[in-house]
C-alpha cells in the first residue's frame, strides 16, 4: 500500500469509528428492507474501509505477479459456487455456505471482501437474496468478519504447528460459522428482545442459525481442504506467485 | 498428487455426500425452507408483530411481483455454472500443464 492509499483506508476507518460502534465481527444475508435505515448506513460505513483495503491489497498482489489473477478468479468462483448451493441441514431447514475461507487463506482477509461483494451484489439484485439496503451489513458479516476469523485461525494453527490440512479445515469451517454468528448479532442489535435486551436477542437468533449452520460449516471445511489439495498438487507456480508457503497441504 | 492424497480425496467426497444426504433421510417430511426465512420469522416473534420490510428487492420492483420460482432456480444455476466453469477451466489447464512438465522432465533424463 502506498502512503496515499493507507491514508484513504485510515480516513474511512476513522469515519467508521466515529459512528460509535466497535465492529463486533461478520454477518450474512439479511433480507432486503429488514434492517432500519440507520443500521444499513452504519454497517455500510463500517464495511467501507475493509473494501478499500481489499481493493488495494488485490491490486498489489496482481502487480507483484500477474499469475495471481488465475487464483483470484478461482477463489471468486469458489465463493460463487459454494454460496449458490442451498444445502439441507439437521434442523430441517436449508442454508448455504460462504466459501470465503479459501480466498482468505490464499490472499489474506481484506482481499476477499472484494470477491464477496461481487457475489452479494449478484444475489441481491437478481435473486432477491440479501438486499441492496442490507448490503453493508451482509458485506461485513460474509466478506469481512468471516474471512478475518478464517485467516486468523489459519495463521494461529500454522504457528502451533497444526497439520496444514487440519488448519485449512478449521479456518474455513469456523469462518463460515462466524459469518452466521455476526448476522445474529447484527439482527439482535436491530431487534433487541423486550425481555432479554440485545443479548437475549442474540441467543434467539443464534438458536435459529447456529444448529443449521454447524453441519454446513463442516461441509465447507471439507470442500475447502479438497480444493486446496488440488491447488497444491497442480498449481505450485501460482501459489508461489501469491506468496503462499510451499510443500504439501 | 500422491496415492495417499487421492485416497483422502475420495474419503472427503464421500463424507460430503453423507453430510448432505443424512439430514434429508433422517428428517423425512421436513420442509427444508431457507434459514434466512426462519430468521425473519424470529424478527416477527421478537418484535411481536409482522415486520413490514421498508424496501423491496430491485428486481421484484421491476417485475412488479415475486420472481417466479423456476426463474429463481435458473439464476441460481447460472451462479453455480459460472463458478464451476471458471474453476474447472483453470484446474484443467493446471493439470495438463503439470502432465506436460513431468513428461518433458523424464524426456530430458533419458
Amino acid at each position: 500500500m502506498t502512503k496515499k492509499q493507507r491514508k484513504l483506508v485510515q480516513l474511512t476507518a476513522c469515519a467508521a469509528l466515529l459512528c460509535g460502534v466497535v465492529p463486533v465481527a461478520g454477518a450474512m444475508h439479511i433480507m432486503e428492507g429488514f434492517l432500519p435505515p440507520s443500521m444499513c448506513i452504519l454497517w455500510g460505513v463500517i464495511a467501507l474501509p475493509f473494501l478499500l483495503a481489499g481493493y488495494f491489497s488485490l491490486r498489489k498482489t496482481v502487480a507483484r505477479d500477474r499469475r495471481a489473477v488465475t487464483l483470484i478468479a478461482m477463489a471468486g468462483a469458489f465463493i460463487f459456487v459454494i454460496s449458490s448451493l442451498k444445502i439441507p441441514s439437521v434442523t430441517g431447514s436449508c442454508s448455504h455456505m460462504t466459501g470465503t475461507g479459501l480466498g482468505a487463506i490464499l490472499f489474506g482477509p481484506s482481499a476477499v471482501s472484494i470477491l464477496g461483494v461481487i457475489v452479494l451484489l449478484f444475489q441481491a439484485i437478481l435473486l432477491a437474496h440479501g438486499g441492496l439496503t442490507t448490503l453493508g451489513a451482509n458485506i461485513f458479516s460474509m466478506a469481512v468478519a468471516g474471512p478475518f476469523i478464517a485467516f486468523g485461525i489459519y495463521r494461529l494453527c500454522l504457528r502451533c504447528k497444526v497439520n496444514k490440512k487440519v488448519s485449512v479445515f478449521l479456518a474455513a469451517a469456523l469462518g463460515d460459522l462466524m459469518t452466521y454468528c455476526v448476522t445474529s448479532v447484527q439482527l439482535a442489535v436491530a431487534y433487541p428482545s423486550a425481555t432479554g435486551g440485545v443479548f437475549g436477542s442474540v441467543l434467539e437468533f443464534l438458536g435459529v442459525f447456529a444448529p443449521t449452520q454447524l453441519p454446513l460449516a463442516v461441509l465447507e471445511g471439507v470442500l475447502t481442504v479438497m480444493i486446496m489439495m488440488a491447488l497444491e498438487a497442480y498449481a505450485q507456480p501460482e501459489l508461489r506467485a501469491v506468496g503462499f508457503e510451499e510443500a504439501g497441504v | 498428487m500422491t496415492k495417499k492424497d487421492r485416497a483422502l480425496m475420495v474419503v472427503l467426497l464421500l463424507l460430503c455426500v453423507v453430510l448432505i444426504v443424512t439430514p434429508v433421510l433422517a428428517l423425512r417430511g421436513a420442509e427444508f425452507g431457507g434459514s434466512d426465512d426462519a430468521g425473519s420469522e424470529k424478527v416477527a416473534e421478537i418484535t411481536g408483530e409482522d415486520y413490514e420490510p421498508w424496501a423491496t428487492p430491485v428486481f421484484e420492483q421491476l417485475l412488479g411481483g415475486d420472481l417466479p420460482g423456476e426463474l429463481e432456480s435458473l439464476l441460481f444455476c447460472v451462479q453455480t455454472g459460472v463458478g464451476v466453469g471458471v474453476i474447472a477451466f483453470f484446474l484443467g489447464r493446471f493439470v495438463e500443464r503439470k502432465k506436460q512438465e513431468t513428461a518433458r522432465g523424464t524426456q530430458k533424463e533419458q
